[in-house]
């Protein structure tokens, strides 16, 4: 069952436990400690994936996230999670995975047949065909790509687990749990500074885990285990597996992925399935290690090629071999270390190929005592075997090419730094000599990059710059840290000659394995001119796959920097962006889906509202009662007509607590409401209120409401409910920029009061009963726009005689906390007065009906002007929006302006955002004058209404006009008369009365 | 990008709303041209790559409106003051 | 050579050993007819017309890094004409026809996809406005249609219609719209350029003006003086840099846009998405992956990325209108920098320095406009009037108050 797995040696898995898992349906084992790349290797599974282009069989490359082939799909149904890397699945008993990009099987897959087309399918070809018939391309190439194209499926249904957010703040935060890491994290920990460090294994030690090193003479994993315990005893110092730092952002902020129960079957209760951290540190240890670079040579994408330090890390740490007869590729020293740890675990090594044609003696000296097959100055052209290595082409140093059986391959084509974080606030790696690759270049402010993330690929460097690391961000965050002597660690050899890719191969060579770009694609793109680094990437689409071209980027570039005569270094770099590793967007989006998306925000009345069997409708943030349906009564215009005829004949309440308030208190008060309203309020006396309409500096009509003179130098103003953020906001701009030496202080009460429209002939009899004297409410003692503010039952309470329904009418606030008792008081004071709550439904239809104004007219492109409100503009100051409101675009006579619309045929209905045309006038821009903006049934006059602009605007009443809605379904014309917008009481009566 | 609030501290950029150029003078009622004054000083603003004077609002804190020297180039917060005194001061 | 599946088939034969740049990597002459500054779709589309439609073919296009890699290769590659204001409607509709026909142009396939836009709506006045634009788009004959939540539902299954915090209500649907292969876009128009004549230079930075009196004769580039009768500025995102070489001063501030792309998944959305209740929109890559984006980080920038709020931002709109895209992963994240104007719209149009024009102003609109901008903007430069289509895009428009402000929002350029 396992016919891979190495028989001795505990590596870091535990086999006394069986773990049971699934890959295509079929059933493994596996041990805990393993990933299901181990596990499927152990198994003597090969082929786990098929390519994006060609559908070429794929195996496993990698040991790591950087892994390009080994992609699945994990888990089922709504859990189902594409493209993932079985490199970094950790086996959990149950697991299920898929195979993906592939056709009817894994084996036998028929996309494979454009392998045959490949001639064609060459780099750029998608922009040299399809081309004609020009209709075909959106009905059958595209079609066609789409389907081949994609790696894994998304599960359709609603993701079921939950994502939390967290914050951290820290002295140091550590990228990176392998020895450079642990020794900073440490140093820094031990001087009591906060550290936090991050590990993307769900084991810590890194390299440690998967090469043989010793530490103070002891093993390299039980000296990470030994530091990290000491770590944990730290009460400063946080270290977390798991974690993936995916990104750093301005002011020290990096993000971070933790995957708290992605080895679990389903994540435990109450646990989310990832976390993100949003991490904010003083310093950062770069200790994200060094990902090896494969070689480009023909078949280099078949299963069993793996990177050599991939291998070493299977053999070790997961005690399982690619191969039972595993050659390895190198072109540097560390490769050896694969040869001879795979012969310490008895696994056939028939040739090493070393690109170099000298190595370090001691190599040779070892080589040779264990009577090792050694070619020197040797290249791979080509590896062979239809679903996985059988045989590998070597070119000898005198050009004879001869052919050796192996069943896997280990490539060790040099180190590359793992530099991204680095780059990701702008930062551009260098070009080093010494290591053919790129380093961290100018770093953000408080990183430092250690160890092999560094470009210094020996533990010993690794251990002394990250203790040195850590050291430098205790004592710059005030700690006093003692130097301490490094771990005792044996040298090792680094040398490193580059080899990118094998001249002469006779197969397809693979530049980029995940993307199916090969030495061919990269020479075209060369010819085509697509030559710098960026333009490579896109006409090629080389490192564009899900790893980001981790493995392949460099390749590319030297690939190019040969063809074109050229230092790899010349083409420039790509700046990695983040995120470093794919993040999911569930675990960006946290708990803010679905109903939590936004806040909802209740009205005081709300809970009375819903008994009474209201419905309820969204607006912005608010929830407010759209009606209150009586039993029985299923024809929302049933509903409609009663609540407006009840308001018009009786009395009605409605909770208008969500228009925004704004308390403005000073003895400037007044000066400064006159520079911010358009109209004069400094004349307002006490115990009046008055309409204002505020602009914006460019003239435009920002928002209305009422002003209230409460007390001397009090006022509290009313907003529309959508503007009442904005409002504050724009008014503590003219407090504190435009005129701080204004003494006048702003505070928000919308939250604090409670308010309600009482509204009706009756309203007043009704508010007698209720404030029983707490004011006088009569005509002669409380006219038409008067406020007050007064005790009612021990507490505050206002009262405003402003009306929006058009009837007399009141607006009584009280404290929020009081809302429902008050409503409910309201209630049974009209019993008998027949007193009717209505809802926005009500509220808007009478406001149209009063031609008062709302969004869709106060749109943020109106004048005062266009609304029908010109008038109110005062002449006698200065206020905001007054110089630009003059410009000539904004007074041109032809302005759509504010009108009323009602159908010739009383019994037409009339839309929103149908358009004005002359009768008889062609539909087109040109003959557009303008629109409906807001529309009702009006109960009172029994047919349809319409506010509108109308280019002219009153000048145009009497006129008749047609009504344009081609779109919404019903009468695309519809002829209507032009009104005065006042269609209820236009001489305002009776709300004076 | 964290801005350090006079009065609350270092908080998160989320917390801020943004309006953009501190240059902003209203010009006064009684000045010359007005209407090309207005004009420049509400359409015309300094978009420069590099430090940049601007204003903040600290909106989910203490509603202070922030004067902010910041580096458009690198987002890089170069100093922090409040909108009510006057720059420099 | 002319690209067609038989000079693909022939090259095939030949180990594709024939084919020649896609365009000339010119070097600068001394002097041009007309120089635009700015290599992106916008200028190598203006030089693509002056030559083909004007005869104009003395043209240099001088970019300052490589083609193609500001916005150009920045965007998320949606293409649609459905504006409410006729200053807008008649300009985006001219782009899609151009998109219509951009392939046979340019002998070069551009990847049009119109597979249509849906802008969702979730509540009533939602719905009246986007009537109200529909209505517009159609009295200019473009297509526009209005879904109800059931037609919804029926294109996209799996968008949250039970759980909703603001349920979709319907949407307004452009089936013309869909999407274009951003960078095939600036190949395909530098090739045809370059074929004509025109020389694109790369890797040459303006880096001031030349001046004969109160006239522009030229630039003054990292690769030398260069003269020319005509400078056009096609540098959206950096306008006001080069604006302020020529000492004008433009109402447009830089910000930073951040876009991102999933892994690739097989055929999940099959048209572009906009929600309405927040700020996404989403479509899907030919290759596989989820394009999308949201709004901008809001503070001016010129530092091509952005930060983690707005990225928590874009993705809770995600996942509240597609729930089951929550396990899908963000590969990567990119910014570009936006010519943010004053009122939301775009200016082409002479500056007050004569020999100098401009093209800029796009905000988050410029890829769409691309063949629309360069055949206007082409228009202007060869003839010194604007094109019937452009006539609203005038500098002087927020002076005079003939603003023309799509979402209402004033004379602050991050709320656009």
């Amino acid at each position: 069952m396992s016919p891979n797995r190495l028989g001795e040696g505990e590596g870091a898995i535990r086999r006394e436990r069986i773990l049971s898992f699934t890959f295509d349906g079929k059933r493994y084992t596996g041990h805990p400690g393993d990933t299901l790349a181990s596990a499927l290797l152990a198994a003597g599974v090969r082929v786990v994936g098929r390519s994006f282009k060609y559908h070429r069989p794929r195996g496993i490359l990698t040991a790591g996230s950087e892994e390009p082939n080994a992609l699945v799909e994990l888990r089922t149904g709504a859990r189902r999670e594409p493209n993932t890397r079985a490199t970094v699945v950790e086996l959990f008993d149950g697991l299920e995975a898929l195979s993906q990009n592939r056709w009817p099987s894994l084996l036998v897959d028929f996309g494979a047949i454009n392998s045959l087309l490949s001639p064609i399918f060459i780099a750029g070809f998608y922009y040299k065909t399809f081309m004609w018939p020009a209709a075909f391309w959106e009905k059958v190439y595209e079609p066609a790509i789409r389907r081949a194209a994609g790696l894994g499926r998304a599960s359709l249904e609603a993701d079921p687990d939950t994502y939390e957010k967290a914050h951290a703040f820290c002295d140091l935060l550590v990228v990176g749990g392998g020895p450079a890491g642990l020794a900073a994290a440490l140093a820094a920990g031990r001087a009591g500074a906060r550290v936090i460090l991050c590990d993307e294994d769900f084991l810590l030690g890194g390299r440690l885990n998967g090469d043989r090193h010793e530490i103070d003479g002891k093993g390299g994993g039980h000296w990470a285990r030994q530091i990290a315990e000491e770590l944990a005893s730290l009460p400063e110092v946080r270290v977390m597996t798991r974690i993936t730092v995916f990104g750093a952002y301005d002011g020290n902020t990096f993000g971070a992925l933790e995957r708290v129960a992605d080895h679990l079957p389903v994540p435990a209760a109450h646990q989310p399935r990832q976390r993100l951290w949003k991490i904010v540190a003083r310093r950062t240890v770069l200790a994200a290690g060094a990902l090896e670079r494969p070689i480009v040579f023909g078949g280099n994408d078949r299963p069993g090629v793996m990177l050599a330090s991939a291998v070493r890390t299977y053999v070790n740490r997961f005690r399982v071999t690619p191969g039972r007869r595993t050659a390895v590729f190198t072109t540097c020293d560390d490769g050896w270390k694969t040869v001879f740890d795979l012969l310490d675990a008895r696994v056939d090594v028939p040739v090493v190929v070393d690109a170099r044609r000298e190595i370090p003696a001691a190599l040779a000296n070892e080589a040779s005592r264990r009577g090792l097959r050694v070619m020197l100055g040797a290249q791979i052209l080509d590896a062979h075997g239809a679903k996985g290595v059988g045989a590998i082409d070597v070119r000898d140093e005198r050009g004879r090419t001869l052919r050796i059986a192996a069943d896997a391959l280990a490539v060790a084509g040099g180190w590359s730094p793992n530099a991204a974080l680095s780059t990701h606030l702008g930062g551009r790696p260098q070009w080093s000599d010494a290591i053919h690759a790129h380093v961290p270049g100018d770093l953000p402010r408080g990183m430092i990059a250690v160890g092999g993330a560094a470009g210094d690929f020996s533990l010993a460097g690794a251990l002394r710059a990250g203790a040195a690391a850590g050291l430098e961000a205790a004592r710059a965050a005030g700690f006093e840290a003692p130097a301490q002597s490094p771990p005792r660690v044996d040298d090792e050899a680094v040398g490193c000659a580059p080899l990118w890719f094998v001249a002469g191969a006779r197969g397809k060579a693979f530049v980029d394995p995940q993307h199916d770009v090969t030495i061919k694609d990269v020479a075209v793109a060369t010819r085509e001119g697509f030559q710098s680094a960026e333009l490579l990437k896109r006409y090629t689409t080389l490192g564009m796959g899900t790893d980001q071209g981790k493995t392949s980027a460099l390749n590319g570039h030297a690939l190019v920097a040969a063809l074109t005569g050229r230092a790899p270094s010349d083409l420039g770099t790509i700046a990695s962006r983040p995120p470093y590793t794919p993040v999911a967007i569930g675990a960006l989006a946290g708990m803010h889906r679905g109903a939590a998306f936004k806040p909802c925000r209740l009205t005081p009345s709300h809970r009375w509202a819903q008994s009474r069997g209201a419905t309820f409708v969204d607006l912005g943030e608010w929830r407010r009662a759209k009606a209150f349906p009586l039993e029985g009564e299923r024809d929302w215009k049933r509903t409609l007509v009663r609540e407006v005829r009840g308001v018009r004949t009786g009395v009605g309440v409605c909770d208008v607590s969500t228009l925004g308030k704004i308390d403005v208190q000073g003895p400037d008060a007044g000066i400064f409401l006159d520079r911010v309203y358009a109209n004069v309020m400094s004349s307002l006396p006490v115990g009046k209120a008055r309409y204002g309409i505020m602009l914006r500096e460019d003239g435009i009509v920002f928002d209305d409401g009422t002003v209230a003179h409460l007390a001397p130098g009090h006022f509290l103003l009313s907003t529309t409910s959508a503007h009442a953020v904005k409002v504050l906001q724009h008014l503590e701009h003219a407090r504190q920029v435009l005129w701080p030496e204004l003494d006048v202080q702003l505070a928000s009460v919308t939250e604090q009061w409670a308010q309600f429209a009482v509204a009706g002939p009756r309203s007043r009899a009704l508010l007698e009963r209720l404030l029983r004297g707490a004011v006088d409410v009569s005509n002669a003692a409380f006219p038409y726009v008067a406020c007050a503010e007064f005790q009612w039952q021990g507490r505050p309470a206002r009262l405003f005689r402003i009306s929006f329904s058009g009837e007399l009418a009141y607006e009584l606030a009280v404290p929020s906390t009081w809302g429902d008792a008050t409503v409910r008081a309201i209630m049974t004071a009209g019993e008998d007065l027949g007193v009717v709550p209505y809802g926005m439904e009500a509220l808007g239809t009478m406001r149209i009906e009063k031609g008062h104004l709302a969004g869709a007219e106060l749109n943020g492109t109106t004048t005062a002007h266009d609304l029908g409100l010109g008038r109110m503009m005062s002449v006698q100051k200065d206020y905001i929006g007054r110089v630009l409101a003059g410009r000539p675009g904004l007074c041109a006579p032809d302005r759509p302006a504010l009108i009323g619309v009602k159908p010739s045929r009383l019994d037409a209905k009339i839309t929103a955002g149908a358009h004005f045309l002359r009768i008889g006038a062609r539909p087109s821009l040109a003959n557009d004058e303008g629109f409906v903006s807001s529309v009702t049934f009006s109960p009172t006059l029994g047919h349809w209404i319409g506010l509108g602009l109308l280019s002219g605007g009153p000048k145009r009443i009497g006129e008749r006009v047609r009504a344009h809605d081609p779109l919404s379904g019903g009468d695309v014309e519809v002829e209507v008369e032009v009104v005065n917008p006042v269609f209820y009481d236009p001489d305002g009566k009776r709300l004076r009365d | 990008m964290r801005i350090e609030c006079p009065f609350c501290g270092e908080r998160d950029v989320s917390e801020f709303a943004y309006l953009g150029d501190a240059g902003y003078r209203r010009p006064p009622a009684d000045s010359q041209g007005l209407a090309e004054r207005f004009y420049e000083a509400v359409y015309l603003r300094e978009n420069p790559a590099g430090p940049h004077q601007e204003l903040w609002y600290h909106a989910a804190g203490c509603l202070s409106w922030l004067r902010v020297t910041r580096n458009t180039r690198t987002h890089e917060i170069i100093a922090v003051g409040l909108a009510t005194q006057a720059p420099g001061s | 050579m002319r690209y067609s599946i038989f000079s693909l088939l022939r090259q095939a034969l030949a180990g594709h050993r024939g084919w020649e740049p896609a365009w000339r990597d010119a070097e600068p002459k001394p002097a041009y007819d007309v120089i635009i500054v700015g290599g992106g779709g916008h200028g190598l589309a203006t030089a693509h017309y002056l030559a083909k439609v004007h005869g104009i073919t003395d043209v240099a296009v001088l970019e300052k890094g490589w083609i193609g890699l500001g916005n150009a290769g920045r965007n998320t590659t949606i293409i649609r004409s459905n504006y409410l204001l006729a200053g807008n409607n008649p300009f985006y509709e001219l782009s899609m026809r151009l998109w219509e026909g951009l392939e046979q142009d340019l002998n070069y396939n551009t990847m049009v996809s119109q597979r249509g836009v849906l802008n969702l709506y979730h509540s009533d006045s939602q719905r009246d406005s986007y009537v109200r634009r529909g209505n517009a788009m159609r009295m200019h004959g473009v297509d526009a249609e209005l879904l109800n939540a059931r037609d919804v539902r029926r294109m996209l299954p799996f968008l949250d219609f039970e759980n909703a915090r603001f349920p979709i209500q319907g949407g307004l649907l452009q089936p013309r719209g869909g999407t274009a292969r951003h960078d095939a876009v600036v190949w395909g128009y530098a090739r045809a350029a370059s074929g004509r004549g025109v020389d694109i230079v790369q890797n040459c930075e303006v880096t001031g003006f030349l001046r004969e009196g109160g006239r522009i004769v030229g630039v003054r580039t990292s690769r030398g003086d260069i003269s020319a009768r005509k400078v056009g500025m096609a540098v959206a995102g950096n306008t006001s840099s080069v604006a302020r070489l020529a000492g004008v001063r433009l109402p447009i501030e830089s910000h930073v846009l951040q876009a991102f792309v999933s892994e690739a998944v097989k055929p999940l959305i099959p048209c572009v998405v906009t929600y309405g209740a927040g700020h996404f929109y989403v479509s899907q890559s030919d290759k596989g992956g989820l394009v999308f984006g949201g709004n901008i980080d809001g503070y001016n920038s010129y530092a091509q990325r952005g930060n983690l709020p707005t990225v928590e931002d874009v993705c809770e709109s995600g996942m509240a209108l597609m729930p089951a895209i929550g396990r899908v992963r963000i590969l990567r994240s990119w910014g570009g920098i936006m010519d943010m104007s004053m009122d939301g719209s775009p200016i082409i149009d002479r500056t007050p320095v004569e020999g100098l024009y401009l093209n800029g102003g796009w905000c988050y609109g410029g890829f769409k406009a691309t063949p629309a901008s360069g055949y206007c903007f082409a228009h202007l430069l060869a003839r010194d009037e604007p094109h019937e289509v452009a006539r609203a895009y005038r500098l002087d428009r927020f002076a005079a108050g003939r603003l023309l402000d799509e979402k209402g929002q004033g004379p602050q350029p991050n709320l656009h």
